[in-house]
């Protein structure tokens, strides 16, 4: 059984821990393909941020990529703005393992070298691999690896469920 | 001394005279006693059932390249006489472009002393009509026929020079013999490795047009004409060509030619991904020009088939097209591919065995190999059903050759020359 | 099956049909060249940001080896290796002493036990990237830098990359190829791609001992004069003429040949508006395009450099993802 959660009222949630953390006048936000750009763009607009949005895609700094090789759908990062010095605002949609967060990291590090560095997640899995986490999640669970979680978008913005373990609010 | 050997149950087929009938035959003192009807008195001292076989002359190859002398990294002449024998040989030409040349008295004896010690096939030689091969200064031609050349040849070089060439054959002429001619344009032909066509566009090789090949037949024809020698093309490639040389013979002139196995199994397309054993001079040409080949094939415009025997060591292999040396070795296959064209339609048994036995022995003017008694027991016995497949690798120290795992049929059983037996191989 | 004609395996695939060496264009897949192409619109972003560099061939080594002088495809293939973190070995053999010394063969086994993943391979006999690749086998890949007058197949993805880029879908251009046919990888290979891609036009120009008629059979239309060839063209493509065509008598001069194919502004107004001029480098100025056209808005020479970089890398990434 499928089950679903209202999008709305999560980002809320992330809106409002982030509103305490930032500055939207001078940060700059970057979400990573494709769940996390949606929610970046969400939160984008209604934090205000002044920068434009960047975009990030990690196929070139996977870990597995001489295992799966190149994705031929492989999108081009696109970072609009400076890098070096800045408070960057990094969006995904679900952190599970942490080694897209880890490449993402190493990306970001290759346009320049922020200040500072927070994560925003929609749904944190609580299966972490690396010392990676979220600063900010509007939803931390303790998930088994069986079970499936992913957003689905953009129009409209959903997140799916199918489980194969206990589901508890943090 | 040989045996007296009886072999029982064959299919014989004799070229000369065309009989193809069952019986046995009868071999004693290198020559064949009797068939079909053995005298009751024939006492042998050894039987060999040949139920399933055929026995016809052992065949002989116009064109044999056994690099003696030569480095020996090559072959040398006991390696690739044993393919031939496999293959369905008695005797062979060897090739006159050897290292040296044989275009001196010395290098002709020291071939006849390596055939004598390595004693397994008849070995006939060919004197170079020039010196080196260049086409452009005449050989010592009497010299080289009181050493044994049968025949004098151009190997694989034509002569550019119309009036040298005039020469040189109507020098030969005296001597009575026979020139084999490599006909080709030079310039036209310029370093080409491969036939000029849609295939040779699409893999950026230099390309080599079967023009070439026939302006050269045209020239020599005429320049032979003009000498009054018996000349022969040893390896043509192009119908138009061979269509001209049997126009020629039809107005009396003393010509004819040969055609390689290669040429009829194999096109320009089996190149495939720059194939270098597919590799060979004159060039595998078109589909269309195959079988306008076969063609005349059946016609009887074709006076020799050919394994042209051209053997080349691993040190040459590993190179790109354009390095690697023209040349198939695949003498040891020569029955079965033989018989497939057979098996496809393209000429009968009897015309096949003659294209390598009386074809060969008329242009050599050695006297025809038959079946009669008192001939020589020279004789191919084969068994033309038994499957087989070349493998990469045979008796030949060569393996330049495109035919491995082709699935053919037809296995030579027993090869005699003189009345003994040469090669043998199992039936399986 | 019956090898009876001659069928060997495609040697630019693995047993399962993929990708394993690139060693022409003939043979690829309309969708397997959009792939290369899509992703090396991506690795053109890379050459904009602060670290030029990307970690995917990490710890992998490829080797440049090369038989043929060539300074931009030798550097192109460089940078590409390494700003995908590869660590690359040049070998520069002069073809003179490459006669004499040991054979290709041998040189790669040498630096095979070097644990060298893929080799970049420029030789001045058509073939040789298929030899290499058929003694490899699974021991490592090949991408074919140009094989005599055979293929170039980097080449002929970095201009319909470059086309594309510029002008939008192959599938509505017309091309016109002016110059040495005959004697050209690099033309060779851009027909294929062209084809595979839908070109629905493909025009060669030049001197009848240069572009013989036969071309057609490649799908081409053949054109022995420049004007009709131009006329509506949307992209035009000027092969290097080699001083050694006239040591060979097919043409008389550089200068005749200017005079009926060089191409001049003048005659570049044949062309559709905005066409495009591409050329594979090196140039020569006033034999196969004037300087005026060198030099103008609709000459692209540079952003084919540029794009070659960024097509090398998604060629490298191509070939060395999922072969570790």
């Amino acid at each position: 059984m499928a089950s679903t959660w209202d999008l709305s009222t999560l980002i809320d949630s992330l809106q409002r821990d982030l509103q305490a953390r930032i500055d939207p006048q001078s940060c700059v936000m970057v979400g990573i393909y494709t769940g996390g750009v949606w929610i970046a763009r969400e939160l984008h607009r209604r934090l205000g941020v002044s920068a434009p949005l960047g975009e990030l895609d990690i196929s070139f700094y996977r870990d597995d990529f001489s295992r799966v090789g190149l994705h031929p759908e492989v999108k081009a990062s696109r970072i609009p703005f400076s890098v070096d010095g800045s408070h960057l605002i990094l969006v995904d949609d679900v952190l599970y393992t942490g080694r897209t967060i880890r490449a993402a990291l190493n990306e970001i590090f290759d346009y320049g070298r922020p200040d500072r560095i927070t994560l925003a997640v929609l749904v944190d899995r609580g299966l972490r691999e690396l010392p990676i986490c979220a600063d900010v999640a509007a939803l931390r669970l303790r998930s088994n690896p069986s079970d499936y979680i992913k957003l689905r978008g953009p129009n409209p913005l959903s997140l799916e469920f199918l489980p194969g373990g206990e589901v508890a609010p943090a | 001394m040989s045996l007296r050997r009886r072999i029982r149950n064959l299919r014989l087929i004799d070229p000369v005279s065309g009989k193809d009938y069952r019986g046995d035959l009868a071999l004693a003192a290198g020559k064949i006693l009797a068939l079909g009807e053995i005298p009751d008195d024939f006492q042998a001292n050894e039987e060999i059932d040949g139920s399933g076989l055929i026995a016809c002359p052992a065949f002989l190859e116009t064109q044999f390249q056994a690099h003696t002398p030569g480095s020996g990294l090559h072959g040398d002449l006991r390696s690739e006489l044993h393919a031939a024998a496999a293959g369905g040989f008695g005797s062979v030409v060897l090739d006159p472009d050897t290292a040296p040349v044989a275009d001196t008295p010395g290098v002709l004896y020291q071939q006849r002393a390596a055939a004598e010690a390595v004693d397994y096939l008849r070995v006939y030689l060919s004197g170079a009509l020039t010196r080196e091969l260049q086409g452009e200064s005449l050989s010592e031609m009497a010299a080289l026929a009181e050493a044994g050349a049968q025949i004098f040849s151009q190997g694989r070089q034509s002569v550019a020079d119309s009036q040298r060439l005039r020469l040189a054959l109507s020098y030969a002429a005296d001597l009575g013999r026979t020139v084999f001619l490599w006909p080709e344009d030079r310039c036209l032909a310029g370093n080409g490795v491969m036939d000029e066509g849609p295939l040779s566009l699409r893999l950026g090789l230099a390309a080599r047009p079967q023009a070439a090949e026939e302006i050269g037949v045209e020239r020599d024809l005429r320049v032979a004409r003009l000498a009054g020698a018996a000349v022969h093309f040893p390896s043509l490639s192009s119908a138009a060509a061979i269509a001209r040389v049997a126009e020629a013979r039809r107005g009396g002139q003393v010509v004819s030619c040969g055609v390689s196995l290669h040429h009829l199994l194999l096109s320009a397309e089996d190149i495939g991904y720059f194939n270098t054993h597919s590799k060979i001079l004159p060039p595998l040409r078109n589909q269309k020009n195959r079988d306008d080949l076969l063609r005349a094939l059946a016609d009887g415009a074709i006076q020799c088939l050919t394994s042209q025997h051209v053997p080349w060591g691993r040190e040459t292999e590993g190179q790109t097209f354009a390095q690697a040396p023209f040349g198939i070795a695949a003498v040891q296959w020569t029955l079965p591919l033989a018989l497939r064209l057979v098996e496809e339609g393209s000429l009968d048994l009897l015309q096949m065995i003659r294209l390598f036995t009386t074809g060969p022995a008329a242009v050599l003017g050695l006297p025809p190999p038959s079946l009669a008694p008192g001939a020589n027991a020279d004789l191919c016995v084969f068994d033309p059903d038994a499957e087989l497949q070349p493998s990469a690798t045979g008796f030949s120290r060569a393996r330049n050759h495109p035919y491995a795992g082709w699935p053919l049929r037809g296995q030579v059983r027993y090869l005699f020359v003189d009345g003994r037996l040469r090669y043998c191989s199992a039936a399986g | 099956m019956m090898p009876w004609r001659m069928g060997e395996g495609d040697p630019q695939r693995d047993a399962e049909g993929r990708l394993r060496n690139l060693l022409a264009i003939e043979g690829l897949r309309e969708g397997e060249i959009l792939e290369i192409l899509d992703s090396a619109e991506s690795f053109l972003g890379i050459g904009e940001r602060m670290v030029k560099k990307i970690p995917i061939l990490r710890g992998r080594t490829l080797v440049n080896l090369f038989y043929e002088n060539s300074t931009r495809t030798r550097s192109t293939f460089e940078l590409a290796a390494k700003r995908l973190s590869a660590d690359v070995l040049n070998i520069a053999v002069a073809s003179s002493s490459a006669s004499k010394g040991e054979s290709l063969l041998d040189t790669v086994d040498n630096l095979l036990a070097m644990q060298v993943d893929g080799f970049i391979l420029r030789h001045p006999e058509a073939g040789a990237a298929h030899l290499l690749a058929r003694h490899l086998g699974e021991r490592a890949w090949v991408v074919n830098a140009g094989d005599g007058q055979h293929a170039h197949p980097t080449q002929a993805l970095l201009d319909v990359f470059t086309i594309r880029h510029l002008l939008g879908p192959i599938s509505e251009r017309v091309v016109v190829i002016l110059g040495d046919i005959l004697h050209s990888r690099v033309a060779r290979a851009l027909i294929h791609a062209l084809s595979i891609l839908g070109c629905p036009q493909i025009r060669v120009v030049g001197p009848r001992t240069l572009v013989p008629p036969e071309l057609q059979d490649l799908g081409v239309h053949v054109f022995h004069e420049l004007e009709p060839a131009l006329t509506g063209a949307n992209v035009v493509y000027a092969l290097r003429m080699q001083r050694e065509r006239m040591d060979s008598q097919r043409l008389p001069s550089l200068e005749e040949y200017h005079r009926r194919f060089g191409l001049s502004a003048a005659r570049l107004r044949l062309a559709a508006d905005n066409a495009v001029v591409l050329h594979p480098g090196p140039m020569n100025r006033g034999v196969e395009l004037s300087a005026e056209v060198a030099d103008g808005p609709q000459a692209i020479i540079l952003e084919q450099v540029t794009h070659g970089l960024a097509l090398r890398m998604a060629v490298l990434a191509r070939l060395a993802g999922g072969n570790p």
